[in-house]
């Protein structure tokens, strides 16, 4: 990927765009091509990695038969949605039901516009980057909604109303991850985060990794998580009347949403396109696969869980560990600024080791007053 | 010019979004034109240069406040015929217009004055050292965050079975 990298300097890198015409229009036209041809290829090889991955970790024979290395999967994939018949249900609210998997996918596409794929190779690099992406990633919620409402189906409805359940709850424990990570590098925007990470965060802020991998996965719902669209439940939850080329889009929000909380793991905790011998964009990629195949890895072998579990591994175990997280992280930052690295790391680790032990001993389910 | 035309089509979109949440009679779709509204408010903070307040406007607004009050209507029963008609109609209107006339009134008699100096960019620091310093509003952020905490307290107390 050529980056133009004169244009970019010459840019005011603003939160409001010079006024046109200029450089900035050009800058942004190759950047949206650009993502939009991303996304849609990534979400193909992530697709492969996950049916292959799958198949591989649970013994299922299909995916690895269709075309060389099952390489035509995504493809066989693809045709068959494209194929089918798109059926909009009788008493459905139509313009809700159709404007659904529109809405949810324009903002999955837009956080992408401040990940940095290299230095300065960004949409835009706006100074409360991690913030715009938490506020974005919050509207497709709405999307889901529509899609559960405008369905008129019972099972749709209950799906969209779990997606909410998890959703305000796990996005307490993400955001305050973040905010340690916020702490230590001093700067919301992602590519002055990425440029802070000599040493990548993760070995700085393993506790707040693993909270923020965690809430990740709840919140775009993937497995063990994936309550909203619980099979033997809900048929398949918010998207049951879908069909078509409007599943297609749901289908595609669901991976487009793994990749790019794949990306953000990799920008906060990763070092993101920080590496040695490998082109920048390259390592940002790899290392978007790495997180991503160790989401694959979750998803087949952990069972699901209930919903009462659910809500209560987000408040009584990710949230309380995210707070003491980002409270021992202030008094590091603050108190001890210029510890050595190895020490510092150290450290967290033992924290983060004993924090998680006592916190399973402590963990407890509503004290026996289950009543679901 | 490309400012104008930003700030003019979020107002449009801004106003006829308003009318739709107090005309449309689906509460649903509503709830829907509410949450264009706040996202158009959100763009008229970042042609202001508050970029960080539009950011925090999509969160609040949309990904909380607009979330819980779908929420509410997806648990309220047979909302699917809109809102029920009832004789409060009248004095709603009344209140509801001379809002309106106060509003107006403020708006066109005060003097609004316009800074001389260019917008602050970016403003997140700025804002936190006027929010949390010594000499800025520490002492409101905190009797709010109490405020909010109590709330959620007396929520609780309300909501727990005897």
């Amino acid at each position: 990927m050529a980056t133009p990298d004169l244009l970019i300097r010459t840019l005011p890198m603003q939160a409001v765009p010079p006024d046109w015409p200029g450089g900035y229009w050009w800058h942004w036209l190759f950047f949206t091509v650009v993502l939009i041809a991303f996304v849609l290829t990534m979400v193909m090889a992530v697709i492969y990695v996950e049916r292959r991955g799958l198949g591989r970790m649970q013994s299922r024979l299909g995916p690895n038969r269709t075309g060389p290395f099952g390489l035509l999967q995504p493809v066989a994939d693809a045709v068959k949605v494209l194929l089918k018949e798109n059926i909009v249900p009788d008493k459905a609210d139509k313009l809700v039901h159709w404007l659904a998997p529109v809405i949810a996918f324009a903002p999955v596409l837009m956080i992408f516009a401040v990940v940095p794929f290299q230095n300065g190779a960004l949409l835009a690099d706006l100074n409360i980057g991690i913030l715009y992406v938490v506020a974005i990633s919050s509207v497709a919620t709405v999307g889901v909604f529509m899609a559960g409402w405008g369905s008129s189906n019972k099972y749709s409805l209950l799906g969209a109303m779990r997606n909410v359940a998890a959703v305000v709850s796990y996005e307490m424990p993400l955001v305050l991850a973040v905010v340690g990570v916020v702490l230590v590098a001093g700067s919301l925007s992602m590519n002055q985060i990425v440029l802070a990470q000599d040493l990548p965060f993760i070995l700085f802020q393993p506790l707040g990794f693993l909270i923020f991998f965690a809430a990740g996965c709840a919140e775009i719902n993937r497995s063990p998580f994936d309550l909203m669209e619980a099979d033997q439940e809900l048929v398949a939850g918010f998207h049951t009347e879908y069909s078509g080329m409007k599943f297609a889009m749901f289908y595609l929000v669901e991976y487009a949403e793994a990749i790019a909380i794949a990306a953000i793991i990799t920008t906060l905790f990763l070092g993101g396109w920080r590496g040695p011998l490998l082109p920048p964009w390259l390592w940002f990629i790899v290392k978007i696969f790495v997180v991503f195949f160790i989401m694959v890895w979750t998803r087949s072998t952990f069972p699901r869980v209930r919903i009462d579990q659910l809500m209560a591994f987000a408040w009584k175990f990710l949230f309380p560990l995210a707070l003491i997280n980002l409270f021992i992280t202030a008094i590091q930052v603050l108190i001890w600024p210029d510890a050595l690295p190895w020490i510092l790391i150290i450290v967290n680790f033992a924290i983060m080791g004993i924090l998680i032990l006592l916190w399973s001993k402590l963990f407890k389910l509503g004290w026996g007053r289950l009543e679901v | 010019m490309g400012l104008t035309a930003a700030f003019w089509i979020m107002a449009v979109v801004a106003v006829v979004a308003a009318l739709g949440v107090v005309f449309l009679r689906n509460v649903f779709r509503a709830a829907l034109a509410l949450v264009l509204c706040f996202i158009t408010v959100a763009g008229l903070y970042i042609t202001l240069s508050a970029d960080f307040l539009a950011a925090v406007q999509i969160l609040v607004y949309v990904g909380a406040i607009s979330v819980l009050i779908i929420l509410a209507i997806m648990m309220t029963r047979e909302v699917q015929q809109g809102s029920p008609s009832n004789r409060m109609k009248l004095p709603a209107f009344i209140v509801a217009a001379v809002l309106l006339g106060i509003m107006i009134y403020t708006v066109t008699k005060t003097s609004w004055q316009i800074a001389a100096e260019s917008p602050l960019t970016p403003t997140t620091a700025p804002l936190a050292t006027k929010l949390f310093s010594e000499s800025g509003f520490i002492l409101p952020v905190e009797i709010a965050a109490m405020l909010i905490l109590a709330a959620i307290l007396g929520a609780i107390v309300i909501a727990r079975e005897k």
